[in-house]
């Protein structure tokens, strides 16, 4: 890791102006679980840290009516075990129990994964098919607006985000298929199915430009919401990842496949029982 | 150069690093606690777990400055005395749950978390679920697991969640 220099912010005006002071090269660090490893491998090199994790009050989630907001300070441990969450949106609290490990977990944050938009980040999926609103420490953005493309969101610079907001579906659920090896997702879909029979479709880790809306699968399932619904679509290749852990029509086939277990799961009729990947178990998790 | 002072073990330390220096590196190389291991320095692996205010963390993912103000359990801090083990050394040694020992202070420190957040309902499947972030290359697990679950299972309608929880 290249030298760097290390800031404790007290609250998220004097965050932003450390990194605003810094001349560009200051970065937010807060579970850092993205950050520091990418520091290591020298792909990042921020001359100053600017550390959100004593923030006070950046933390909490809060759940009024069917409305959630999530401070971007909470911790995906945190999402993960709210009984709160759990009972008005247990399929978001589901999707984060699935990243990382449990000490990942225990470090990593919503506005962190948010800020980020790693291709494979699985917060993103959830986000855009509930059609969240991303917060800031300047404005409110719709998540659609939000996430623009690999890595590339609509933040300013020195932008925080301070949290997320979204309306509880009627039922929702996240079906991700991970590299065995990295435990990253190859292929994430979050369905929700809204009020007025409408339903959002997210997929992470497959899409070339990182996590997206698939359209056709929404109006696809809004109208019936059934698994064979989504029979004749398919996604295009030419937008998928192609590298050396799939290529890009594996990952087309993956994303029909993995949306319709996550339909399934969602509460969609028809369809084969779900048995959903071995996830960690066997004899080598 | 900065200060930090943390709580190790019970013990208040203080030290002077490089902002860059990584929790692990604070632990092992400033205060001598070698019991936690450097595997593979991309938290994968988890040989480096550490309880950060009582929660399993990647101390090798994780800057010394950033646990500053904190408290930090290694492995080194589990055993209640020098000559007695605490009861997840002690099931890991009657269960076989290791070989080369590489791995075992993360292992341990995980299951430590894993067995305070869940208590007596934990279960095998939880077990495997949760390691996830430990890789052995030994065993295969199956006595890491054994050894888990009978600490767990030890503690049903006893007090001994508490005294495990409180380390």
């Amino acid at each position: 890791m290249y030298q760097t220099e290390y800031k404790r912010a007290g609250s998220l005006d004097e965050a932003a102006q450390l990194v605003a002071a810094s001349g560009g090269e200051g970065k937010y660090v807060s579970g850092g679980m993205t950050l520091i490893p990418t520091m290591k491998q020298r792909l990042a090199s921020p001359s100053l840290l600017v550390d959100l994790r004593h923030v006070e009050g950046h933390k909490g989630i809060a759940v009024s009516g069917q409305t959630v907001t999530i401070k971007g300070g909470t911790t995906h441990a945190e999402i993960a075990a709210s009984e709160e969450l759990k009972g008005v949106a247990p399929g978001f609290a589901g999707l984060a129990q699935l990243i990382g490990d449990p000490a990942v977990r225990h470090m990593g944050t919503i506005g962190g994964s948010v800020a980020n938009f790693d291709p494979a980040a699985d917060y993103p999926a959830a986000l855009l098919a509930m059609e969240a609103t991303i917060l800031t420490d300047k404005r409110e953005v719709a998540a659609s607006d939000f996430f623009l493309g690999l890595f590339e969101t609509a933040l300013d610079e020195n932008e925080i985000v301070t949290g997320v907001r979204f309306e509880a579906p009627e039922s929702s659920a996240y079906e991700k298929f991970r590299n065995p090896a990295s435990r990253y997702a190859m292929c994430g879909v979050f369905v929700a199915k809204r009020g007025e029979g409408k339903v959002g479709v997210g997929v992470t880790g497959a899409g070339a430009s990182g996590a997206f809306r698939w359209a056709e699968a929404e109006s696809a399932l809004s109208g019936r919401f059934d698994v064979s619904a989504l029979d004749g679509l398919a996604v295009d290749e030419g937008e998928m990842i192609s590298d050396l852990h799939g290529s890009s029509a594996y990952r087309a086939n993956l994303v029909k496949v993995v949306a319709k277990r996550a339909a399934k799961k969602a509460g969609a009729s028809g369809g084969p029982e779900v048995s959903g990947p071995k996830t960690p178990g066997g004899d080598a998790p | 150069m900065t200060d930090v002072s943390m709580t190790v073990n019970g013990r208040q330390v203080t030290g002077s690093v490089e902002d860059r220096t990584l929790l692990v590196q604070f632990l092992r190389d400033n205060l001598g606690l070698t019991g936690t291991h450097v595997g593979c320095d991309t938290s994968q692996c988890g040989a480096c777990v550490v309880h950060l205010d009582g929660q399993a963390v990647k101390s090798c993912t994780l800057l010394a400055v950033q646990a500053s103000g904190s408290s930090v359990t290694t492995i080194e801090g589990l055993a209640p005395s020098a000559t007695e083990l605490h009861p997840m050394q002690a099931a890991f040694r009657e269960n076989h749950g290791l070989q080369c020992g590489y791995c075992t202070p993360g292992m341990i420190m995980t299951a430590v978390d894993m067995v305070a957040r869940h208590g007596a309902d934990l279960d095998e499947k939880t077990v495997r679920d949760e390691l996830d972030g430990n890789i052995c290359r030994c065993t295969g697990y199956h006595n890491i697991v054994k050894a888990i679950l009978s600490v767990a299972q030890s503690m049903q309608g006893s007090g001994e969640g508490q005294r495990i929880a409180a380390e």
